[in-house]
C-alpha cells in the first residue's frame, strides 16, 4: 500500500484512507510539534510556514496544532499531551494562557522534551526551556518614541487612545502597551498591567481581540468618550485598520496618528498608504525556524538554546517601520519592510 | 383498494367474528432490519458503542502501538473528563426534553469561586470546594425554578444564565488566572482530582475515576429507581406523567439541582486537570456545545425521554478518540470538526429512525 | 335502594362569566356502568374533572361512599380509589408496559437495596403487570418490557384500562375510550369494559358514540346546560330519544323528577 500524504487535503472520501498508513516510518525521524494560539491568524500561519520549511530542510517530522480561538488553553493542553504520546523531541509553543499552560509544559519537560515558547513568554518565563520572542516592550517603546518625536510640541497636549488585546491582559498586550507609554514618556505605574496610569493625556483603554471588527468597535467607543483624540495606539495592524475605519467614518482620519505593532504585509502596506503612521515589525518566521534549529541541535547532542545577553529570552529582533522617519529613532521604510514582512 | 370482498354493512358482525382475544399483543416487525430496529429501540447506546469500538480499532490499526498504548488510551479519558462530566449533566436535562447552555459557564464559575474563596477570602480549601458545589447547585436550582415554575423554555433560561454566569465569572475574577504553582503551594486540595493512579503505563486521575463513577451511578439511578423512570416520563410527555401521578415540578427541580451540582464538580475536575483556575477557560464558552455534541452522538433524543447516559459517555469518548487519533496522525484539526459534524447528523438520523415505530 | 358509590350535589364551577357547572347533581351506583353523554360545551368534561380531582368546584359537595371528599389534584382522587383513563391515556410512549402501569407508584425492593439504593423491584412489577393483563384477557404479550409506543391504539387502551382496573379500588372513569379506535379494536375495548364491570368495579363512561353507550351502559346520565337533565335506562329509550334530550329537541317525560 502506498504511503498517503500525512496531511489529508483531498476529497472527502479520502479521509479514511488518509488516516490509514500514516504509521511510523521506517527510521524514526526526530519529531517536533508546533502549537500556536489559532490557525487563522496570518502571524501563526507564517510561523508555521517558517517552521515547516526549516523542518523539511533538517529532516524533522513536524506536526502543527492550534487552539480553536485565542485564549483556548484546553486545546493547547491536549496538543501537548498528544506530542508527549507521539514521543517528540521538542515543542514550539505560542501559549494562549501563559500561566494556565504551565503544568502541561512541566509534564512535557518531565518527559524529556525541549519546550520553547515562541513569541509569548510563559508565566513564569523559566517554565519553558527557552523563549524565542520579539522584545514586545521594546516594540512598543519604538512606536512610543516615534510618536513623541512626530507630534513634537503637541505631544504635551496629545489625546491618546489605547486599543489593547483582551481584558485578560495577556503579557504580550501589556508589554506593547506599557512600552508604548514609556516610550512616549508617560509614567506607567505598574508595568505588569495597563489601565492604572493617571496621565490626563490618556483618553482610555479598550479591547479589540486583535481583529479589525474589535478595533473598529473599540475606536468608536473611545471616540464617543473624547472626539478630540490625536494619537491611537493599537495592539496590532488588523486592530489599527479597524480603528482607521472608525476614524474615517467621523472624518478624523487625517487628524489622528495611528501606531501599531507586528509588521505583517497588509500592515506594512497600510504604513505605505499612510493609514498607520509607524509600526514595529517582528519576525515570526525567524522565531519558528530558529526554534526548529534549536530542537534539531537538542536532538543531536542535548544542547539547549541560550538567551540573548542581558535578557531572559532569545530576542529575534524588532524594527521600526515608517515613511516619516524621526531623528533619534532608527527605522526602515515601508518599501524595505515589504521585503521582510509576513502574512 | 382492497381485494377483500366482505360486505361493509355488517362490519360489527365481522368484528365480532374476529379471533376473540382483546387487544392481543402480537409481534409485528420481522426481518433483519426490524430486529435491528427493535434492538436499537431497546438499547440506544449500542450505536455509539459500535462507533467507539470501530474508531478505536481504526486508529489502533493506523497508528499502531503509539495509539494502542495504555498511555494514549488513558490519555483519552483524561482529555474527555471535563466534557464527560458535563455530558452526564447535559444528558439529564436533555432527557427531560430540555437543553442546558449554561453547563460549561457554571463549571468555570464554580472553579473560580473555589479558587477565589481560598486566595481572596482565606477559606480552607475543602470549605471552598463545598461552597463551589453549593454555588453550582444554586445556579441549577434557579434554572430549574425558572423552567418548572415560571414555565420559561429551558433554551431561553439557560441562554440567559450562560451569559450571566460568564459575566459574573469575569467580573468576580478580573479575569486573572490563579497559577498552578500558587495553588500547589497554598491549597493542594483544590487540585485533588488531578491526583493520579499509575498502573503500568496507564494513568487514571481521580477526575477520570469521578467521571466513571458519576456515569455509572447516574445510569443506575435512571434505570433502576423510580426517580429515573420519572425523569424519562417527564421528558417523554410531561402532561401524561403528571396525570399518571408523577410530581413533574419536583422531578424537574431535582434534575436541575443535580445538574448544577455536577457542573460544579466539573469545575473542580477542571482545577485538577489544568492545575490552575482560569476564568477565561474555553469550557465556559464552548462547554455547552461540546456536551450537547456528546449527548447527541450518544443517541439521546433532543425531544426528551429517550436514550441512555452511557450513550452520552460513549459520545464524549468518540469525540476524544477522534481528536487524539487525528492529532496523533498529524491531520489538520479541521478534519476532526468535519468528522464530528458528520457524526452529529448521522446520530440524529439514526435517532429519527429509531423513533419511527411501524404500527 | 342501595347507596351510591359516588354522589355529587349542587356542583358549581364558573370560568369567568361562563358557568360550566350549574348546581349539578350526579350519582353512580355500585357495580354499574354509567354513561355520561352531552352536547359539546354542556359541561360534562368539567363534571368529570371535578370528580377526578382535575378541577376544584366553586360550590357543592362530592361524597364517596357517603363521606364528603375534596380533591385538590388527580393524585388525591387516585389515592381515594378513583382511577381515570384519560383520552390521551397518560402514558409515556418510550417506557415499557410495566413502567407505565406503575408510573408514580413504583414498587421498591425490600431490604437495603430498596431503602438505601432505592432499587425498583422490577420482577414484582412485571409479574403484577402480567397478572393484571392476564386477568383481563390481554395476554399473549411477548415482552412486558416492550415500550408502549410499539403497541397499537387498542392495545394501549387495554393497558390503560388494565392499569385503572388494577389500582382503582372504588371506581374508574373512562374518557372516550373508543374515540381513536377502529371497529375491531373498539369492540375489544367494549368487551374489556364489561369484563371490568363483571369484577364489581363501577365505571363512569364518557362517550359520544351512541351505539357503544347503549350497548354497555346500565344507566345514562344526560348532561345539558351545566347540569343533569335526566338519567335514563337504555332499555326504556331509543338512541334518537337520547340525542333529542341531549340537544334540547325534546324534554324527557320525567325531567321534573330527576332534576
Amino acid at each position: 500500500m502506498p504511503r498517503p500524504a500525512r496531511r489529508p487535503g483531498l476529497a472527502l472520501g479520502a479521509i479514511a484512507l488518509a488516516l490509514l498508513g500514516s504509521g511510523a516510518a521506517a527510521a524514526d525521524p526526530v519529531g517536533a510539534c508546533l502549537i500556536t494560539k489559532t490557525d487563522t491568524n496570518p502571524f501563526f500561519v507564517k510561523m508555521r510556514e517558517g517552521a515547516a520549511a526549516k523542518a523539511r530542510e533538517l529532516g524533522i517530522d513536524l506536526d502543527s496544532y492550534a487552539g480553536k480561538v485565542d485564549g483556548d488553553n484546553e486545546t493547547q493542553v491536549a496538543a501537548i499531551e498528544t506530542c508527549i504520546a507521539n514521543g517528540v523531541k521538542g515543542i514550539l509553543l505560542t501559549a494562549s494562557n501563559t500561566s494556565a499552560i504551565v503544568p502541561a509544559v512541566r509534564q512535557a519537560r518531565d518527559a524529556g522534551i525541549l519546550v520553547i515558547a515562541l513569541d509569548t513568554p510563559l508565566d513564569p518565563i523559566e517554565a519553558a526551556d527557552m523563549t524565542f520572542a520579539t522584545d514586545n516592550f521594546k516594540a512598543g517603546e519604538l512606536i512610543g518614541q516615534w510618536a513623541r518625536a512626530r507630534l513634537g510640541a503637541e505631544a504635551d497636549t496629545a489625546r491618546i487612545a489605547l486599543l489593547d488585546l483582551d481584558i485578560s491582559q495577556p503579557t504580550v498586550g501589556v508589554l506593547r502597551d506599557q512600552g508604548f507609554l514609556q516610550g512616549f514618556g508617560i509614567d506607567i505605574a505598574d508595568p505588569k498591567k495597563w489601565g492604572d496610569e493617571s496621565d490626563p493625556r490618556i483618553v482610555g483603554h479598550d479591547v479589540t481581540q486583535g481583529n479589525q471588527e474589535g478595533g473598529r468597535r473599540a475606536m468608536e467607543n473611545l471616540l464617543a468618550t473624547d472626539p478630540s483624540l490625536s494619537l491611537v495606539y493599537t495592539i496590532n495592524e488588523p486592530a489599527a485598520a479597524g480603528a482607521f475605519e472608525a476614524l474615517k467614518a467621523v472624518g478624523r482620519d487625517g487628524a489622528v496618528t495611528i501606531v501599531s505593532v507586528d509588521g505583517g504585509c497588509p500592515g506594512v502596506e497600510n504604513v505605505k498608504a499612510g493609514v498607520i503612521g509607524a509600526t514595529s515589525q517582528q519576525y515570526p518566521l525567524l522565531m519558528a525556524s530558529k526554534g526548529i534549529e534549536a530542537i534539531a541541535a537538542f536532538a543531536r547532542d542535548g544542547t539547549r538554546p541560550e538567551a540573548t545577553e542581558g535578557k531572559s529570552f532569545f530576542d529575534t529582533g524588532v524594527t521600526l517601520v515608517t515613511d516619516a522617519p524621526v531623528e533619534g529613532v532608527e527605522s526602515i521604510s515601508a518599501e524595505e519592510a515589504l521585503g521582510l514582512c509576513w502574512g | 383498494m382492497s381485494s377483500q370482498a366482505e360486505p361493509t354493512e355488517d362490519f360489527e358482525g365481522i368484528a365480532a367474528r374476529a379471533p376473540n382475544r382483546h387487544a392481543a399483543f402480537q409481534p409485528h416487525r420481522k426481518g433483519a432490519m426490524g430486529r435491528a430496529h427493535d434492538l436499537l429501540h431497546a438499547t440506544p447506546a449500542l450505536v455509539p458503542m459500535i462507533v467507539l469500538i470501530a474508531a478505536v480499532a481504526v486508529f489502533g490499526l493506523v497508528l499502531g502501538g503509539k495509539f494502542f498504548s495504555p498511555f494514549a488510551l488513558t490519555l483519552i479519558l483524561q482529555q474527555v473528563q471535563i466534557v464527560g462530566v458535563l455530558a452526564a449533566a447535559q444528558s439529564l436535562i436533555v432527557l427531560t426534553a430540555g437543553i442546558d447552555l449554561s453547563v460549561g459557564a457554571t463549571a468555570v464559575f464554580c472553579s473560580v469561586i473555589m479558587g477565589k474563596l481560598v486566595f481572596d477570602v482565606g477559606l480552607p480549601a475543602p470549605l471552598a470546594v463545598l461552597a463551589g458545589l453549593i454555588a453550582g447547585t444554586a445556579i441549577g436550582g434557579l434554572n430549574g425554578w425558572l423552567v418548572s415554575r415560571v414555565r420559561l423554555p429551558p433554551f431561553i433560561v439557560t441562554l440567559g444564565m450562560w451569559q450571566i454566569v460568564l459575566a459574573a465569572t469575569y467580573l468576580s475574577s478580573g479575569n486573572e488566572t490563579i497559577r498552578a504553582q500558587d495553588i500547589e503551594a497554598t491549597a493542594p486540595f483544590l487540585q485533588f482530582l488531578g491526583g493520579k493512579l499509575q498502573l503500568g503505563g496507564a494513568t487514571l486521575t481521580f477526575g477520570v475515576i469521578l467521571m466513571l463513577l458519576l456515569v455509572l451511578v447516574l445510569a443506575y439511578a435512571l434505570r433502576s429507581t423510580a426517580w429515573g423512570r420519572h425523569v424519562y416520563a417527564v421528558g417523554d410527555d410531561p402532561e401524561a406523567a403528571a396525570l399518571a401521578g408523577v410530581d413533574v415540578h419536583r422531578t424537574l427541580m431535582s434534575v436541575y439541582l443535580l445538574v448544577g451540582l455536577i457542573c460544579a464538580l466539573a469545575g473542580w475536575v477542571m482545577i485538577g486537570r489544568f492545575g490552575s483556575v482560569s476564568p477565561s477557560a474555553t469550557t465556559g464558552v464552548i462547554g455547552n456545545i461540546q456536551s450537547i455534541t456528546a449527548v447527541v452522538i450518544g443517541g439521546i433524543s433532543l425531544f426528551g425521554g429517550r436514550g441512555s447516559i452511557l450513550g452520552a459517555f460513549f459520545g464524549a469518548l468518540i469525540v476524544g478518540v477522534f481528536e487524539l487519533g487525528l492529532r496523533m496522525a498529524g491531520a489538520n484539526p479541521q478534519w476532526t470538526f468535519l468528522l464530528i459534524g458528520a457524526l452529529i447528523i448521522g446520530a440524529v438520523a439514526v435517532d429519527q429512525w429509531i423513533r419511527k415505530v411501524s404500527a | 335502594m342501595t347507596d351510591p358509590v359516588l354522589s355529587a350535589r349542587g356542583l358549581v364551577k364558573r370560568y369567568g362569566r361562563v358557568t360550566a357547572l350549574d348546581r349539578c347533581d350526579f350519582d353512580l351506583m355500585p357495580g354499574e356502568i354509567l354513561a355520561v353523554i352531552g352536547d359539546n360545551g354542556a359541561g360534562k368534561s368539567t363534571l368529570i374533572k371535578a370528580i377526578s380531582g382535575a378541577v376544584i368546584p366553586d360550590a357543592g359537595e362530592i361524597r364517596l361512599e357517603g363521606r364528603p371528599v375534596r380533591f385538590a389534584s388527580p393524585i388525591e382522587a387516585r389515592q381515594a380509589g378513583i382511577e381515570t383513563v384519560y383520552q390521551t391515556l397518560a402514558m409515556s410512549p418510550a417506557l415499557s408496559i410495566a413502567d407505565n402501569m406503575f408510573m408514580g407508584r413504583e414498587l421498591r425492593c425490600s431490604g437495603i437495596m430498596g431503602t438505601l439504593f432505592r432499587r425498583l423491584d422490577r420482577r414484582a412489577m412485571e409479574a403484577f403487570a402480567r397478572e393484571k393483563l392476564n386477568d383481563l384477557g390481554l395476554m399473549t404479550i411477548q415482552n412486558i418490557a416492550q415500550p408502549v409506543e410499539t403497541l397499537s391504539g387498542g392495545q394501549r387502551q387495554g393497558v390503560a384500562v388494565a392499569r385503572a382496573a388494577a389500582f382503582g379500588s372504588r371506581l374508574i372513569i373512562l374518557d372516550e375510550p373508543t374515540a381513536a379506535l377502529g371497529v375491531k379494536e373498539s369492540r375489544r375495548v367494549l368487551d374489556l369494559i364489561l369484563d371490568v364491570r363483571a369484577r364489581g368495579l363501577p365505571i363512569i363512561l364518557i362517550s359520544h358514540n351512541m351505539p357503544h353507550v347503549f350497548e354497555v351502559a346500565d344507566r345514562i346520565h344526560i348532561h345539558r346546560l351545566g347540569r343533569r337533565l335526566c338519567t335514563i335506562r337504555p332499555a326504556d329509550h331509543s338512541m334518537s330519544d337520547a340525542v333529542a334530550f341531549m340537544t334540547g329537541a325534546r324534554t324527557p317525560p320525567d325531567v321534573m323528577e330527576a332534576a
